[in-house]
C-alpha cells in the first residue's frame, strides 16, 4: 500500500543500503526492494534508485520501469493523511462516486492532489464490497463509509500520531 | 466452571463495521460485571448484512446476536446473553439462521467458527485428515482424485484442476513451485480474502496437498497488498504450520518437504492474470507473457509451475478428506461441487454464499439479496467482476454454472455477484469498464492498451448525445478488435462488460436529443 506519514524514516544512504542489505540476495529483488524501501521511508525517493539497481544489478531504467508501473509505489513524501475510496462496481452502486466528491469538499483538495495533509486516492476494490462504499483511511477499513465516518477516522488518526 | 465462549469476528469487513468496538465493550461490560467470559475472534459466517455478528456458546451449540454494536452491548448483558437468553437482536441458533442453513459449506466449512489461528480447532474440524490422506497416496492418485473431484480453477477461467496437475506431475524438474493466487482484484470479490483471514491453514494445507501431488517444495501465495490482515493471518499460520510440522522438512514425519512464503503485491490489477503474476513475484513490471509456453512447463523462473486461485487451493484438503464423489456429486453438467458466490453493492443482504452450481441468477439476487439495500428495483447484476457481463431481470433465471453464463453471454469468473438499483446509468458503466482497462492495462498490446482509451472517450460522447448511432457503430467494431486482438482477457473480456450493457440495457445508449 502507498505509505502514510506515520511510517516515515528519514532517508539516509545508510539507511537505505541497510534495507537493500535485507533485500538483494531474495530471487527477483528488485520489486521486493522498492517495496521495502517505501515501507522505511514512505515511498520511494530519486535517489534511491542509483542504490537500486546497484544492489540488484540491473539497469537504471529498469528500476525506473518497474518503480513506475505500480500504483502502490510512490515518488513523493506521503501525506500526513491517506484516504482511499473504493470506486469500483461494487462500491459505485452505492454511490462511492459522489462519496468521493463530498470528501473532496470536506477535505479542501481533489483527488490525486498531493498536498501536505490529507490525500485522496482512487481505489478499486477493496474486498468489502458487500459492506460498501469502502474506504481506507490511513490504512484503516472502513464499511459503509459515509463523510462523517471519514472525518472522524481521520481526527482518530491524527490523535494516533 | 469453563467460562462461556463468546464469538466476535476478527475478518476486516466486520471489522470496518465495528466488531472491535463491540469485542472492546464486551470485555470491558464482563469485567464491570464480574461475568467470566472468554472471547474468540473468528473469521466471519460471510453474513455481511449481520455484521458485526456476536455468537454465544450453550450447551455446545451457538446462538448469535446481530448486527450488533458497541452501544447495544450493555443491554446484551442486562438480558444475560451469555445464557443464550433472548434480546431486541436475537437470531436463535447460529446454524438455523435461514440465509446461512440454506447453504452448502464445503469450501467454507471452518470459516466463521474456528479460531483461524488455533492448530487444533483446526484438527478438531477436521484439519489435516484430507493431508494426512495424501502422503500414504501416489502423485497419480492424487492427480486422478482431483480429475474425478470435477474441480474447475476458482480464479476466473474455469480450467479442470486435475488436468492442469497433471501437466505439472508430468513435467520433468527437479524444481518446481505452487503459486497461489490471491490477488483477488476484481470487483465484487472477497471470498479469497475471507478464507485467508479466517481458515488459513485450509490453504496451507491444500497447497501442501499440491505439492505432494506434482512434487513441488516450495510454494508463494501472491496476496494483493490491500489484504493486510490476510497477510498477516497466512504469515502467523504459515508461522504456526512450520512449529507444527505441517510445513518444512518431513512434514507430519513423512520424507516430504515443502515451504511457503508470501508475496505482496503493489498495485496493478493485471497481476492476478497468472503469467503477469509470475513477472511480479520475479520482480519485474507485471507485463502479461505469451503462451505457450504454458507456466506448468515453464512458469517462475522457468520452472514448472502450478498456479491455483485461492478458493480451487483451499477446496482440496476437504475433497481428499471426503472423497472425490462427495464434490463430483453437487452441481450440474460440467460444472461440479459448489461455488463461493460473493453477493454484493446495492443489496440488502450481501455476503458469501457457497451452494452448489446451478442455483439461478434470480434467487442469488432475491431469496439470498433480498432486493437492493436502497430498497429501489435492481436494474442490472454484473457477474464475474469487472470483464463479465451486466444482466437485466429478465434473465434472471440463467443457471449459475460455467456452461449456463457462457451460453447467456457471460462469465462465471471469480463469483462476484454485484447489484445495482434502478439509479444506475449504463452508459456509465460501459464507460468505467473501458477507463479500468485503460488504467490497468499492462500496455503490451495495442488493440487493449489504446482501445480501452478510444472505448472511453466514444462512450463519452454517447453518454453527450454526440453522434450517438455513428458513435455506436464505431464502438461496436472497436469491441470486435479488442476483442479478437487482445493477448490476454483484460483487453479480450472488457467487451463483454460493455457489449451486454449496450444489449441488455439499450434504451441508455440512445441519443439524449434525439439523432
Ligand atoms: C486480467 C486478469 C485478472 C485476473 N485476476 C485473477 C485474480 O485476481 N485471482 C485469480 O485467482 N485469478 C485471476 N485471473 C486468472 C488467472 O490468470 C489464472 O487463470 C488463475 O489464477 C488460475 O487458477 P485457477 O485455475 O485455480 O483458477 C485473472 C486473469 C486475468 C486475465
Ligand atoms: S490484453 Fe491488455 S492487459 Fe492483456 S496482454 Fe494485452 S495489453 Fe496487456
Ligand atoms: S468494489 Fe469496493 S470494496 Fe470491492
Amino acid at each position: 500500500m502507498a505509505g502514510t506519514r506515520g511510517k516515515r524514516t528519514k532517508w539516509s544512504k545508510e539507511s537505505a543500503t541497510a534495507v537493500l542489505d535485507t533485500t538483494r540476495d531474495e530471487p527477483g529483488p528488485l520489486l521486493i526492494s522498492l517495496q521495502a524501501l517505501q515501507s522505511r521511508f514512505g515511498y520511494v525517493c530519486d535517489k534511491d534508485i542509483e542504490l537500486v539497481a546497484a544492489a540488484c544489478n540491473v539497469s537504471r531504467a529498469e528500476v525506473h520501469g518497474v518503480l513506475t508501473f505500480y500504483r502502490d509505489l510512490r515518488r513523493t513524501p506521503p501525506p500526513n493523511h491517506l484516504v482511499q475510496i473504493c470506486v469500483a462496481e461494487a462500491c459505485q452502486s452505492l454511490g462511492s462516486r459522489s462519496l468521493v466528491e463530498a470528501i473532496e469538499r470536506s477535505c479542501g483538495t481533489r483527488i490525486g492532489e498531493t498536498n501536505a495533509d490529507v490525500e485522496i486516492q482512487a481505489a478499486y476494490c477493496l474486498g468489502n464490497c458487500a459492506l460498501g462504499p469502502a474506504a481506507f483511511v490511513d490504512e484503516v477499513l472502513i464499511g459503509r463509509s459515509t463523510v462523517e465516518k471519514i472525518r472522524s477516522e481521520l481526527s482518530k488518526s491524527e490523535l494516533r500520531r | 466452571m469453563k467460562p462461556v465462549r463468546v464469538f466476535v469476528p476478527k475478518d476486516s469487513a466486520a471489522k470496518s463495521v465495528g466488531a472491535d468496538d463491540v469485542a472492546r465493550a464486551i470485555s470491558q461490560e464482563a469485567r464491570a460485571r464480574k461475568v467470566e467470559l472468554e472471547i474468540v475472534r473468528t473469521g466471519s459466517r460471510g453474513a455481511m448484512w449481520l455484521e458485526p455478528l456476536v455468537e454465544v456458546e450453550v450447551d455446545g451449540i451457538r446462538v448469535a446476536y446481530g448486527p450488533m454494536s458497541a452501544e447495544v452491548v450493555p443491554s446484551l448483558f442486562d438480558s444475560q446473553f451469555y445464557f443464550g437468553a433472548n434480546h431486541p437482536l436475537f437470531l436463535g441458533l447460529s446454524d438455523e439462521i435461514d440465509w446461512i442453513k440454506r447453504q452448502d459449506r464445503f469450501t467454507f466449512a471452518r470459516v466463521g467458527i474456528v479460531d483461524p489461528l488455533s492448530t487444533d480447532d483446526y484438527e478438531v474440524h477436521g484439519g489435516m485428515i484430507g493431508l494426512r490422506r495424501a502422503l500414504g497416496l501416489n502423485s497419480l492418485e492424487i492427480v486422478e482424485e482431483i480429475v474425478a473431484s470435477g474441480l474447475r480453477g476458482r480464479g476466473g477461467a474455469g480450467f479442470p484442476a486435475g488436468i492442469k496437475w497433471r501437466t505439472v506431475a508430468q513435467a520433468a524438474s527437479s524444481k518446481k513451485y505452487i503459486c497461489c493466487n490471491a490477488d483477488e482484484g476484481d470487483s465484487g470479490t472477497f471470498a479469497d480474502r475471507m478464507l485467508m483471514e479466517g481458515d488459513p491453514f485450509t490453504l496451507i494445507e491444500g497447497m501442501t496437498i499440491a505439492a505432494v501431488a506434482v512434487g513441488a517444495d516450495e510454494g508463494i501465495i501472491f496476496i494483493r497488498s490491500e489484504y493486510r490482515a490476510a497477510i498477516a493471518a497466512m504469515q502467523d499460520a504459515i508461522d504456526l504450520a512450520r512449529k507444527k510440522k505441517w510445513l518444512g522438512a518431513s512434514i507430519l514425519g513423512s520424507d516430504f518437504s515443502f515451504d511457503i512464503r508470501i508475496r505482496v503485491g503493489a498495485g496493478s490489477y493485471i497481476c492476478g492474470e497468472e503469467t503477469a503474476m509470475l513477472e511480479s513475484i520475479e520482480g519485474k513490471r507485471g507485463v502479461v507473457r505469451s503462451k505457450p509456453p504454458l507456466p506448468a512447463n515453464e512458469g517462475l523462473f522457468g520452472k514448472p509451475t502450478l498456479i491455483n486461485n485461492v478458493l480451487t487451493l483451499a477446496t482440496v484438503p476437504r475433497i481428499l478428506e471426503l472423497g472425490a464423489d462427495s464434490y463430483a456429486s453437487r452441481g450440474v453438467g460440467r460444472s461440479l461441487g459448489t461455488q463461493v458466490f460473493q453477493l454484493s453493492g446495492n443489496v440488502a443482504r450481501g455476503g458469501i454464499v457457497e451452494t452448489s452450481f446451478g442455483i439461478l441468477l434470480g434467487d442469488l439476487v432475491n431469496d439470498y439479496g433480498a432486493g437492493t439495500l436502497s430498497a429501489r428495483p435492481v436494474k442490472a447484476v454484473q457477474v464475474g467482476g469487472p470483464l463479465g457481463a451486466y444482466f437485466p431481470k429478465s434473465l434472471f433465471n440463467v443457471s449459475m454454472d460455467y456452461e449456463s453464463l457462457l451460453a447467456a453471454g457471460g462469465m462465471l469468473g471469480h463469483g462476484g455477484v454485484v447489484i445495482f438499483d434502478e439509479t444506475v446509468n449504463m452508459t456509465g458503466q460501459a464507460k468505467f469498464a473501458m477507463e479500468f482497462c485503460a488504467e490497468e492495462s499492462c500496455g503490451k498490446c495495442t488493440p487493449c492498451r489504446v482501445g480501452a482509451v478510444r472505448g472511453a472517450e466514444t462512450l463519452h460522447k454517447i453518454s453527450q448525445g454526440i453522434e450517438v448511432s455513428m458513435n455506436r457503430g464505431l464502438l461496436l467494431d472497436l469491441l470486435d478488435v479488442m476483442a479478437d486482438g487482445s493477448l490476454c482477457a483484460m483487453g479480450g473480456l472488457t467487451p463483454l462488460a460493455v457489449r451486454s450493457a449496450m444489449l441488455h440495457f439499450a434504451e441508455d445508449f440512445e441519443s439524449e436529443g434525439g439523432d
